[in-house]
């Protein structure tokens, strides 16, 4: 966290440096005394050539952009008890569909460690109610037939409050990557999964040994067993060296670590699965598979709009169902709704970036967006989510996972507000 | 080769074919010992199957409450502390500790909350005692569940539980479900007719 004014020094000395390299001057070449190597004070070599190496290794950012992860509005991250770790992706500064690894969001509720583990000693074993029980080292679940595919994953807890400001804070829990490892179901195939079976277990290595039971139509419709992430290994916050991927499926059940898949013949009830508990089945249902959802990153909370003319509304929609077919805006508080454009492929179980052509004529004015996905079903706004289950709009808590409609309301000074009351 | 015998070989070659379509396709990994799959399968289904064998009563549960430092972090009563609530408070005393997420109170304390036994087991096997998660022996696990199922009233004192009597136990929630009233399957909603 406070890695951030060091960060900035070191790229000043780094800029430093690389201008008296590109210069290569006889005064650069003076300074390349044994006394000029001596480390910095924040511990960094001065050795033009070690600097050069530090570019070049792996590249940074530009100064000039500041976006970061914040932590859960209402909540600390570790909380006061050192557990429970919530940090929000910055949507408001997206662009496309891929989120960076770096600013991926994270939620644990213990302990905001990232095990330390070896990929050169971390083993995979599937077994239970399978022909051949089996176990990987990272080397050979290489050696098989991979895919890359882009998938979002979304916490059951991403659900916006009037109290939020930001589309960090309303939305920032859910965030989109490039995922590359082996099928489940190839692997799963080559244990020979036995008659009767019906569901996995699948548990991660670190201390509590997460756990979560999915069903084996899931596990082999279209599950993978995940070692990279956009372009390079699983960060360590996202379960490095390896992680199931479950995609629509709620966050909980993307299990990081990933050291164990027991083959079984009901469902478990696990360490994780305790969490979805609920008197009513329906709500229930509404807490394993998210969406369809939608939102307006641009113009959202916090922004400010520079005056009446050309903008493009722009956004993200995904469903746990399938892909996304339709998004339509609405620029007058949801009275009428118009077709947006799919800015980018709409993967399934991917975010996909919608954009709309805006000209404010600089009233206030309450911006929306809602989505269709490919099974047809359409994102509800809060009152036809209230009106489902039979409930007053006041005070209405969405059961299960909230994928209702997100208000942004334009202020006629180009202030941007959440709209939620 | 003659025809007949070249007819042969690829009459046995083809019936190895289909002899084989139940074998691994790439052969990649290797086969577990029993022992590696004892050692990790720490998984406990709702029937009990996997519990090992063992012992414990609600006493020795309350010793090991106060030894194993459960205590420290739920407090001396199981309620009112950081961690969440495990003894159903009698209501009289309320907490100033704010209740942190997951947020577990009287309303939802595991021994009243969960469906089965063996949830409890499984959780306090894995998941405790903070920072030595794991190094609970079998008759521990036995006892500390006894404990919070006892001072839950779901249980009397003197019952033991072992792997016979733990699944056995008939829990107040045994009605409650996590699970979803249809079948996963491909390309369903999540719950059909909601919008």
């Amino acid at each position: 966290m406070d890695s951030k004014p060091r960060d900035r020094r070191r790229f000043l000395k780094k800029g430093a440096a690389l201008a008296g390299l590109a210069l290569g001057t006889a005064s650069s070449a003076s300074a390349q005394t044994p006394d000029s190597h001596v480390p910095a004070a924040d511990g960094h070599s001065t050795d033009p050539k070690e600097l050069a190496k530090e570019l070049i290794a792996y590249g940074e950012r530009s100064k000039f952009v500041t976006s970061v992860r914040v932590p859960v509005a209402e909540r600390m991250s570790p909380d006061m008890f050192g557990l429970t770790f919530h940090v929000l992706t910055p949507l408001q500064d997206s662009v496309g569909i891929i989120t960076p690894s770096s600013l991926f969001y994270v939620a644990t509720h213990r302990g905001s460690f990232v095990p330390e583990i070896n990929p050169s000693e971390h083993r995979f074993m599937i077994h239970g109610m399978v022909d051949r029980p089996l176990v990987f080292t990272m080397d050979e679940l290489k050696r098989l037939p991979s895919v890359s595919r882009i998938h979002f994953i979304e916490c059951l807890g991403n659900r916006a409050q009037a109290r939020h400001k930001t589309v960090q804070d309303t939305h920032g829990l859910t965030s989109c990557a490039e995922w590359t490892g082996v099928p489940l179901s190839l692997l799963l195939k080559e244990a020979g999964v036995q008659s009767g079976a019906s569901w996995i277990v699948a548990e991660g290595a670190e201390e509590v040994k997460g756990s979560s039971s999915i069903p084996l139509a899931k596990a082999m419709d279209d599950c993978l067993v995940c070692y990279g992430m956009n372009g390079e290994p699983l960060r360590p916050q996202q379960g490095f060296p390896l992680r199931l991927m479950v995609p629509g499926f709620e966050g909980i059940y993307q299990i990081k670590y990933l050291r164990r898949i027991k083959v079984v013949d009901r469902y478990y009830m696990t360490y994780d699965d305790y969490g979805h508990i609920n008197p009513d089945p329906k709500v229930a249902a509404l807490t394993h598979q998210i969406g369809p959802k939608s939102v307006i990153t641009f113009p959202s909370g916090g922004q400010q709009m520079s005056g009446p003319g050309f903008y493009e509304i722009t956004g993200l929609a995904w469903s746990g169902a399938g892909a996304i077919r339709k998004v339509e805006i609405s620029t007058d508080g949801g009275r009428s709704w118009h077709d947006a454009e799919l800015k980018s492929p709409s993967y399934r179980m991917s975010h996909a970036r919608f954009g709309f052509a805006w000209k404010w004529d600089g009233k206030e004015c309450v911006v929306m967006s809602r989505c269709t996905d490919e099974l047809g079903t359409m994102q509800p706004t809060r009152a036809e989510a209230a009106k489902y289950w039979n409930k007053p709009l006041e005070g209405f808590r969405v059961p299960g996972a909230d994928n209702t409609v997100q208000p942004w309301k334009v202020a006629s000074d180009g202030k941007v507000s959440n709209g939620l009351t | 080769m003659g025809s007949r015998k070249f007819l042969l070989a690829v009459m046995i070659l083809g019936l190895g074919q289909i002899g084989s379509a139940q074998s691994p396709t790439f052969g990649v990994g290797r086969t577990p010992t029993a022992d590696e799959v004892r050692a990790w399968d720490i998984s406990i289904s709702p029937d009990g199957k996997e519990l090992p064998p063992g012992h414990g009563s609600a006493k020795e549960g309350a010793q090991l409450y106060v030894q194993k430092g459960c205590a420290g972090c739920h407090g001396r009563t199981g309620s009112g502390a950081q961690a969440p609530t495990l003894i159903k408070s009698d209501g009289t005393t309320k907490s100033s500790m704010p209740c942190l997420a997951p947020c577990v109170n009287d309303n939802n304390v595991m021994a009243l909350h969960s469906p089965f036994a063996t949830v409890i087991w499984d959780y306090i096997n894995r998941g405790m005692p903070l920072g030595k998660e794991g190094t609970l022996k079998p008759d521990e696990v036995y006892a500390l569940t006894a404990f919070l199922l006892f001072k839950n009233g779901v249980i009397q004192e003197s019952d033991v539980m072992d792997l016979q009597s733990l699944p056995k136990v008939v829990m107040p929630n045994r009605q409650g479900s996590a699970l979803p009233a249809q079948e996963w399957k491909h390309g369903t909603s999540r719950l059909p007719k909601y919008p």
